[in-house]
């Protein structure tokens, strides 16, 4: 401080007081005696506009190294695939090779050079599928009890513990699925589902084991419960009151205000949710992994042991024999990594609609 | 009294509305208890293996009772503290941009929107992604090339923590009211001086909890670290080789024919498990107390 007061000027007494509204022709304004000192002094404690500037623009690179990460992303994705794009094309998605001589289907044969990622895609959709089927109802339930029928003191608790769901890592819910889940699926439901649906073709009692594409879906669809809840409680807070008691003084019961007054003020942000929650379920490695039985075939028979184009870079990648076996994986990692974003980005712009862009959850 | 003036309709009505609350009550039910399923077993499973040995010794070899993951959990606090380096100052350099400068700008709003897109994206792809760069590229200048290594590992794992921490950044300089802000810009302050040491102090505990929330994220990813660090059955914390970590150790300790390394494994997802929601936990008590208590 003592430093500010040294630069200041001595001002004689007898200048005239400039301020007087009514005075003479106003003088133009005297350059402070002191101006320079007082700007180095300022310039050396980064009071200047370069600083303010170098700052602005290092802020600026971070937030921009979004946008680089994902253009990283996908441009190293695409140079290391490039080996299976020429070799396989577009076919390498929907076709695959067939043995000449017994007629099977080659789908995934590391050895002899067949690469599809039919199978693969196969046991993703399904299971995603399924874990859809299963999470979807629950969570919107979760989330009608939690924001419209649950009394106060057990809102914050609940709430709570549903996102701790979501907080579990996915190698812990694979191993409680492979040690737990399984022999329970195993033991209990899957002869009920051969009993009672086994007439349509999809259960069959062929797989001794439990794991399958039933395992990986009840696993992913606890998985994606936390998220798709979320984001719905979220969507149908976003419904204004008064929708709620126009319904209410029409003399609706709470289910008819719930269905009439919020859920079809909140469906658009519930079907977006409800994709977000596949997204993840389409991208979720390890415990599908676990769980899928991991053997790159198709079949009709949901018990089947399977696999997912998540489950399969995590089991060949590391110990890939040759180059093409690599650069197959890289592809289905891209095309992995292209249907995420879309599928996300999709989900995005819905629940933005509904609640008008503020910031979005990112659990 | 009835709802309506037919008595069978409003029956109906009536037993609708009761049933359906009942089916959400079910629902509620059916989530929370795999949520319980999960933590009972854990601890039931994972507590007895629970012992000095399990955070002192690495393990043995095979076949062989004892031993612990003294150096999975080491490797881990490597890694994630190399994510961290990677991830925390350029996600917190993001949020102050969206919060700060580019408020309501069209760029703003695109990189929002990627962030919460490349949060989706699944953690394996980041993995290949950071093989591919890192791995399997040798580039003679730069080191760490060429090879597993924990670095890779750290740059996977900090590439995810990016998004995270910048949107929550965002979200908690948002809640700075401007009367701070134009106090210190009245009094003279540079601009880059009045962010740093003032608003982001102002809302440090939002973004140290937006940093944790990440981190206990990042802790518990797997298939990231699957084959950029690889795995040690060794102590090492050279960033240059491969690094064992806790959740990678728990996944191939799972999947083995062993028991002794399934009691391992158990104990292991109980550690991890606590650490996280230990994080959770903290981070939801910071939250709901208010993080600015140092504004207005």
């Amino acid at each position: 401080m003592s430093e500010i007061r040294a630069l200041q000027p001595q001002i004689p007494p007898s200048q005239p007081n400039a301020s007087s509204a009514a005075s003479g022709p106003a003088s133009p304004p005297q350059p402070h005696p002191a101006g320079p000192e007082i700007r180095k002094f300022l310039r050396e404690r980064g009071n200047s506009a370069a600083a303010d500037r170098s700052f602005q623009i290092l802020m600026v690179l971070c937030a921009l190294s979004i946008f680089g990460i994902v253009a990283l992303i996908a441009i190293v994705l695409m140079m290391r695939s490039n080996m299976a794009w020429h070799q396989f094309g577009l076919k390498f998605f929907y076709t695959y090779d067939k043995d000449p001589v017994s007629g099977d289907a080659l789908f995934w044969d590391p050895v002899n050079g067949h690469f599809s990622a039919v199978p693969f895609i196969y046991g993703t959709l399904v299971s995603s599928f399924l874990s859809l089927l299963l999470a979807v109802p629950l969570a919107i339930g979760v989330a009608i009890f939690l924001t419209e029928m649950c009394p106060k003191a057990l809102r914050g608790p609940l709430a709570f513990l549903t996102e701790l769901l979501a907080a579990i890592p996915s190698v812990i819910y694979g191993m409680w699925a492979f040690f737990i889940l399984v022999p329970l699926l195993r033991e209990h439901v899957n002869p009920w589902l051969v009993k009672g649906l086994g007439w349509s073709g999809l259960f069959v009692d062929d797989n001794p084991t439990g794991l399958g594409y039933v395992s990986a879906g009840v696993i992913l669809a606890i998985m994606i419960l936390p998220i798709i809840s979320s984001l719905t409680r979220e969507v149908m807070s976003a419904v204004p009151h008064s929708q709620r008691e126009a319904v209410l003084a029409l003399g609706a019961t709470r289910w008819e205000m719930i269905r009439m007054g919020v859920l079809r003020n909140a469906r658009i942000g519930i079907v977006g949710a409800v994709i977000l929650g596949l997204g993840r379920a389409l991208g979720e490695t390890m415990a599908v992994a676990m769980v899928i039985g991991n053997s790159a075939e198709i079949h009709h028979n949901l018990l089947a042991n399977g696999s997912s184009m998540a489950s399969v870079i995590a089991n060949e990648y590391a110990e890939a024999s040759s180059d093409l076996h690599r650069s197959a994986l890289t592809e289905l990692g891209l095309a992995l990594f292209i249907v995420t974003i879309l599928v996300n980005a999709l989900a995005r712009i819905l629940v933005w609609a509904v609640t008008r862009g503020a910031p979005a959850e990112n659990r | 009294m009835p709802l309506s003036g037919n008595p069978i309709r409003s029956k109906i009505r009536a037993v609708t509305d009761n049933t359906v609350t009942g089916l959400a009550v079910l629902a509620t039910v059916l989530v929370i208890a795999p949520l319980v399923a999960i933590f009972v077993y854990l601890i039931y499973k994972g507590a007895a293996s629970l012992n000095l040995d399990f955070f002192t010794k690495i393990p043995k070899p095979v076949g062989e009772v004892g031993g612990g993951m003294a150096n999975a959990i080491v490797g881990s606090a490597v890694l994630l503290a190399l994510a961290s380096l990677i991830g925390i100052p350029i996600g917190i350099g993001g949020g102050i941009y969206l919060a700060e400068f580019g408020r309501g700008t069209k760029l703003a709003n695109a990189i929002r929107f990627t962030a919460d897109v490349l949060n989706g994206v699944p953690s394996i792809v980041m993995g290949v992604a950071a093989y591919a760069l890192i791995v399997s590229t040798h580039i003679s200048l730069i080191p760490f090339t060429g090879h597993f290594s924990a670095f890779a590992g750290g740059v996977a794992l900090g590439i995810m923590m990016i998004p995270t921490v910048c949107r929550t950044t965002e979200e908690m300089l948002l809640m700075v009211p401007h009367a701070v802000r134009e106090a210190a810009l009245g009094l003279g302050v540079p601009n880059w001086r009045s962010v740093l040491a003032i608003t982001l102090r102002t809302a440090s505990p939002g973004v140290i909890t937006g940093c944790m929330l990440a981190f206990a994220r990042v802790a518990g990813e797997t298939a990231p670290l699957i084959f950029t660090a690889l795995g040690n059955s060794f102590w090492s914390v050279d960033l240059n080789r491969p690094i064992a970590a806790l959740p990678l150790q728990i996944y191939v300790y799972a999947l083995s024919p062993y028991d002794d390394w399934h009691r391992l494994a158990w104990a292991g997802a109980l550690v991890l498990i606590v650490l996280i929601v230990a994080a959770v936990s903290l981070v939801r008590y910071v939250t709901s107390r208010g993080v600015l208590k140092g504004a207005s």
